[in-house]
């Protein structure tokens, strides 16, 4: 076995010293942006990653930072889980579903089951994802290897179909807001020809937008900015953990092992295709309530009803960077913005990843399994360090979570304007928020943009400007078709539903 | 405006609606236009550069003007608080101060606005004892100056406070 082997050399690369203690400062950082409003996987990963600009630049640089952003999200994924428990506030959108059966068991006083439980199984959906990743994406990555322009610009076209089809908002909200995204990484220069456009004569758009920029103002002044509505101050329950709590939840979970192999197969596909670890936690809650035998007490303090979703979570949030790796089309928001960082290093993501840094690749998958065993030790035997910083009043730390997404902002460029920028997308997360427009297909496209247009271009040059080069052959074709028949997916409903309404 | 339980609503829903599309209705014109301007057509080698740009704006306008269809549609009984007045009042008690800060960040650089404005959100929502704002926002400032320029060797803004200091 092949993968075994390259493994095996990715564990190699992953257990060095630095590694590893990048690997527990990422998952330490990580769990304290779950738990602080306002900073996410996303925008902490956006916020960090100029701090690894030099640190790529050494030799086996590039696998270090990437284990450092990576773990960040694995850290940053168990802490969403603490304050939705603890707190009923979910720290991530994807830990939501978690507050439906984890905050009412810690009224019960099984805080630290519900924790145990959460954590425990977020590990186990993570690393069924990982080994999903190990062994699927030489596979992926050797099929996209015969890939050309058209059958790239036929992938992009299906994640971002897969938005406007399958997401819950509504699709014109969906593509006005990915179709911004385009538009702001359309501006500056072109990157085919290098003439200007969108620049209007200024100096300070010739770069064009950066996605960091966005991510941080969208996400983090957003977040904060929505967080403020529901007035200042955070009540909770206590975090104790002890070990007979751990014990006795451990004892309990193998019970719900057909309930964990559900929702990571649930998660699996909702990370690859990008679907995203929100929408795999509802759906996998939704199913195990109905499977369960005790589904109708759902929503009172089922341990069952905290690991159907957070294992779901976790396998999405994984299997997010499976699509990255092999095809260069992240599945999640916080996946584009590794895929950003992957380019700022120099490194092209996407099937040559496999066959000419085999080392990045696999140190990071190997990474991944270290990173999920590291970041369920940090966060059981630190809880209720993690649960004390939300007790710090929120005028304090909120100004401080600003004072960091404004060095973040400003260090991806050096640009006083990059933070005027910030605040401006912090508005706009706000209301998009509100309204329903989806940020993740927005921060997707300004990271896609100009390769989506590249490939795109690249095609039209090859057929002359003839539309059905995307119907070429089979391959191509029925991605385009799939495309297409996703992009009419709502349409389709509506008049479904029109129909049967008469 | 009637009055209902709880607080009294500043924007209600219709309004955000309609306010967001026609915003995105402009960028989509301005996208459109800039476009046309440097040429969207099919060129001797192929797409110009405005080819693609031009879409994204049409598709812009459509997808908005669809939304502003929709929110018109919205029926007065369906049409609830966007943002209620002490809510907008607390959001803009945050989102006027980060504005000012991050203008400050171009005079003051970045160390000494961060202390102003931390010092000054302690001071006005949470009411601090003086010591305690100073200790806060004074250390933050500290912490973060370790980190990056000395730790880390990146340089952030600085100001006149810094020049004085000899920490340029």
């Amino acid at each position: 076995m092949a993968e075994i082997e390259s493994l095996l050399h990715g564990f190699e690369v992953a257990l060095s010293f630095t590694n590893l203690a990048l690997m527990f400062t990422g998952i330490i950082l990580g769990v304290i942006i779950g738990v602080l409003p306002g900073l996410g996987g996303a925008n902490g990963v956006a916020i960090l990653l100029p701090l690894t600009f030099s640190m790529a630049q050494t030799p086996g640089g590039q696998t270090s930072a990437i284990i450092l952003l990576s773990c960040i999200y694995w850290g940053a994924l168990f802490g969403g889980a603490i304050t939705s428990i603890l707190f009923n506030i979910p720290g991530e959108p994807w830990s939501v579903a978690t507050t439906f059966d984890g905050y009412p068991l810690a009224q019960k006083g099984r805080a630290g089951h519900a924790l145990t439980a959460a954590f425990t199984s977020s590990f186990v959906g993570a690393l069924i994802a990982v080994i999903v990743i190990t062994f699927l994406s030489p596979i992926i990555a050797n099929f996209a290897l015969e890939f050309g322009p058209p059958e790239f610009f036929a992938v992009y076209l299906l994640t971002f179909s897969a938005f406007v089809g399958m997401s819950k908002e509504p699709p014109f909200k969906t593509l006005a807001s990915m179709m911004l995204g385009f538009a702001l990484a359309a501006v500056g220069t072109d990157p085919v020809t290098g003439t200007l456009r969108l620049t209007f004569g200024t100096v300070s758009l010739l770069t064009g937008f950066d996605f960091l920029i966005a991510v941080i103002g969208l996400f983090g002044i957003g977040e904060i900015l929505l967080t403020l509505e529901e007035g200042l101050a955070f009540k909770g329950a206590s975090a104790k953990l002890n070990l007979r709590a751990v014990i006795e939840t451990w004892r309990e979970l193998p019970r719900y092992w057909l309930t964990s192999l559900r929702s990571s197969a649930v998660g699996c596909f909702m990370g690859i295709v990008p679907g995203g670890a929100t929408p795999a936690s509802f759906m996998s809650y939704g199913v195990a309530r109905r499977f369960s035998k005790e589904g109708d007490k759902f929503g009172t303090g089922q341990v069952e009803g905290v690991v159907a979703p957070e294992t779901a979570a976790h396998a999405a949030g994984t299997s997010a960077l499976l699509p990255m790796l092999t095809l260069g089309v992240p599945g999640s928001s916080t996946a584009a913005v590794l895929l950003g960082g992957l380019l700022i290093w120099g490194l092209q993501p996407g099937p040559l990843l496999f066959v000419e840094q085999k080392e990045f690749v696999w140190g990071l998958i190997a990474s991944m399994y270290l990173g999920n065993i590291a970041g369920l030790i940090v966060v059981l035997t630190c809880v209720p360090l993690f649960a004390a910083i939300l007790r710090i009043p929120f005028s304090v730390i909120a100004p401080i979570i600003i004072v960091i997404c404004a060095i973040g902002a400003y260090t991806v460029h050096n640009s006083n304007f990059d933070v005027y920028m910030m605040v401006v997308f912090g508005v706009f997360g706000y209301l998009f928020k509100k309204l329903s427009y989806p940020l993740a297909p927005l921060v997707l496209a300004i990271v896609l943009g100009d390769r989506a247009e590249a490939s795109f271009r690249q095609a039209m040059l090859m057929s002359q400007g003839d539309m059905s080069v995307f119907f070429s052959n089979s391959l191509v074709g029925s991605l385009t078709g799939l495309s297409l028949f996703l992009l009419s997916l709502p349409l389709l409903t509506w008049g479904i539903a029109k129909a049967r309404g008469r | 405006m009637s009055e209902q339980s709880g607080e009294r609503p500043a924007l209600r829903y219709k309004a955000a609606e309609l306010g967001v599309a026609a915003i995105f209705l402009l960028l989509g014109a301005i996208v459109i236009f800039d476009s046309v301007r440097i040429g969207a057509r099919w060129g001797a080698d192929g797409p110009q550069t405005g080819y693609f740009p031009f879409y994204l704006g049409v598709i812009i306008c459509a997808a908005s003007a669809l939304n502003v269809f929709r929110a018109l549609r919205i029926r007065e009984a369906d049409n609830k608080t966007f943002v209620e007045i002490g809510q907008l009042k607390l959001v803009l008690s945050v989102l006027i101060p980060s504005a000012v800060y991050v203008t400050l960040i171009g005079w003051l650089g970045i160390y000494v606005s961060s202390v102003i404005y931390v010092g000054f959100f302690m001071r006005w929502l949470g009411k601090y004892p003086w010591w305690k704002l100073v200790a806060v926002s004074v250390g933050n400032s500290v912490f973060f100056f370790l980190i990056f320029e000395v730790w880390f060797k990146i340089p952030l803004p600085k100001g006149p406070v810094e020049a004085l200091l000899g920490l340029d």
